[in-house]
């Protein structure tokens, strides 16, 4: 079995702890074995790098650096994070100077990174891939029962570091989430952006792009949207009632994290798997499905 | 001594900037941006203007501010010109030259890193609320309901967690400034 050094990231730990709590238990149902990385820091998400690069670079790096030696593969569910991971992991591969560099700077620290030692990947690609469909289909319960699903994958993860999906209609989420039986609805803005911190500094801008993707799932006839970035999470989410608000329409739709929709599949108990955390509640749309009834007889008890 | 152009002090300070010599002016960038629109200039403009070395005009730009790093540009350019890194870039050169537009972006990058140097973890509660007190004091009140909300639902954290080695976190982060310090002031004095 490969374990994985899992970088969880800020946002899991408070506003996506949701995402922390499923990852961790679709994870233990299925024996993907995660290795927290020691004493983790920020990965400084977009900010840093538009205020100083070097530092930027240097915060990312000292955490591939501080990586188990023993493990070749790091996963990171947060879309910013695994951007992050992968793109100064494949600037210190393509250009030496650059690398050289953070070195020095994490050197001061008593720490090194090797370019290319670890392999980055976001779980999407974990839980394709390497669980795989047979095994997935297998730990399927059922329970998800035709749910329809607009599956939005946002940005990081597809664009530009992922080079076994497509970048503007990547699949590999329809997929995993159709081997458990999801029905996954046709949407086609599922690559593009929510706004990201504009929600925070221009609200106005962020509204109307987060309007189209609520806009394009309720027409697609989903009665969930599964995401893969907290901050997509967030706005799609938190800031629904004020999108409605603002363009006086009545979008109802739950945002929940794609791992929270394959912890149902597999008979996870809803509360182990953080739902309930979400602003506008996801519980009876599941319910319609009766998720509830077979996830409760199930129970979540292999997870601690 | 012959000026050293902003075109080739953004491409010395971007990793693969030097491809952005190579754009054929095709627009994919600015027809890929979602926030677009909202630009005083599409990328494609900017990089134009950048070759005719309107050093001001590109400088005090709000395009660079308007970017929400999504790639899409980077994803699509026929060149393979790192667009989006290029976006940060000129941010830096912005705040650097003192002449940068969107106050409300960077004071939020300033609270943000603030708190990343502190405690090595970023602090959604104490950025928002640092941010938003300072800046937007009645954005402040509107977003409290919502501060409330995510609170009731166990997703928001009064207080930050720090990690354990912040030594080892600071030195690394001084040396990273003494670097580009030292880079930026040839033969200087580097403390
Ligand atoms: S897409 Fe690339 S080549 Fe085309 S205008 Fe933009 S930067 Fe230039
Ligand atoms: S990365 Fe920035 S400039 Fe490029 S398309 Fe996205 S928002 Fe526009």
């Amino acid at each position: 079995m490969v374990r994985y050094a899992f970088y969880p990231g800020c946002s899991l730990d408070v506003s996506a702890v949701a995402y922390d709590e499923s990852v961790k238990a679709v994870c233990a149902k299925l024996g993907v074995d995660l290795v927290p990385i020691a004493d983790w820091n920020c990965c400084g998400a977009t900010e840093y790098w538009g205020h100083d690069a070097l530092i930027a670079q240097a915060l990312i790096a000292r955490n591939l650096a501080r990586i188990d030696p023993e493990l070749e593969q790091v996963t990171a569910p947060c879309a910013a994070c695994y951007l992050n991971l992968a793109k100064v992991d494949r600037m210190m591969r393509e250009v030496p100077a650059a690398a050289e560099r953070v070195n020095r700077a994490l050197a001061a620290g008593g720490l090194h990174y090797e370019p290319g030692r670890v392999r980055v990947r976001h779980l999407i690609d974990v839980l394709y891939e390497d669980v795989g469909r047979e095994r997935l289909t297998e730990a399927s319960t059922g329970s998800l029962d035709g749910l329809r699903v607009a599956p939005y994958y946002g940005c990081q993860v597809v664009r530009p570091f992922c080079d076994n999906d497509d970048s503007e209609q990547p699949v590999r989420m329809d997929e995993v989430l159709t081997w458990l039986g999801a029905e996954v609805v046709e949407y086609p803005v599922k690559s593009q952006c929510c706004g990201g911190h504009m929600s925070q500094i221009s609200e106005n801008e962020a509204f109307e792009l987060i309007r189209r993707l609520l806009d394009c799932a309720h027409r697609s006839g989903a009665e969930v949207i599964a995401c893969m970035c907290p901050m997509c999470q967030l706005n799609l989410d938190a800031y629904q009632g004020r999108v409605n608000h603002h363009f006086g329409t009545g979008y109802h739709l739950p945002v929940l994290f794609f791992t929270q929709v394959v912890g149902v599949a597999l008979g996870i108990e809803h509360d182990v798997l953080g739902i309930g955390r979400e602003i506008v509640p996801a519980r009876e749309a599941l319910r319609a499905h009766g998720a509830t009834v077979v996830a409760a007889a199930e129970g979540g008890r292999d997870v601690p | 001594m012959t000026e050293v152009t902003l075109l080739e002090e953004v491409v010395a300070d971007t990793p693969h900037g030097d491809r952005l010599r190579g754009c054929m002016q095709c627009g994919s960038c600015g027809g890929s941006c979602p926030n677009g629109a909202e630009m005083d200039h599409t990328p494609r403009a900017l990089f134009a203007m950048l070759f005719a070395g309107q050093r001001d005009e590109v400088l005090s730009s709000n395009t660079m501010w308007q970017c929400v790093s999504c790639y899409s540009c980077t994803t699509r350019c026929p060149r393979e010109i790192p667009i989006t890194d290029l976006m940060y870039t000129l941010k830096r050169m912005a705040v650097g030259a003192g002449v940068a537009r969107h106050s409300d972006a960077i004071a939020l990058a300033r609270v943000f890193t603030n708190m990343v140097e502190r405690y090595g973890r970023s602090f959604e509660f104490g950025i928002a609320t640092r941010y938003l007190l300072l800046h937007h004091p009645v954005a402040a009140l509107k977003n409290a309901g919502l501060g409330l909300k995510m609170y009731g639902h166990g997703r928001m954290s009064l207080r930050p967690t720090r990690i354990e080695s912040l030594d080892e976190l600071h030195a690394i982060v001084d040396e990273a400034r003494t670097i580009e310090f030292a880079e930026r002031n040839p033969g200087g004095v580097t403390w």
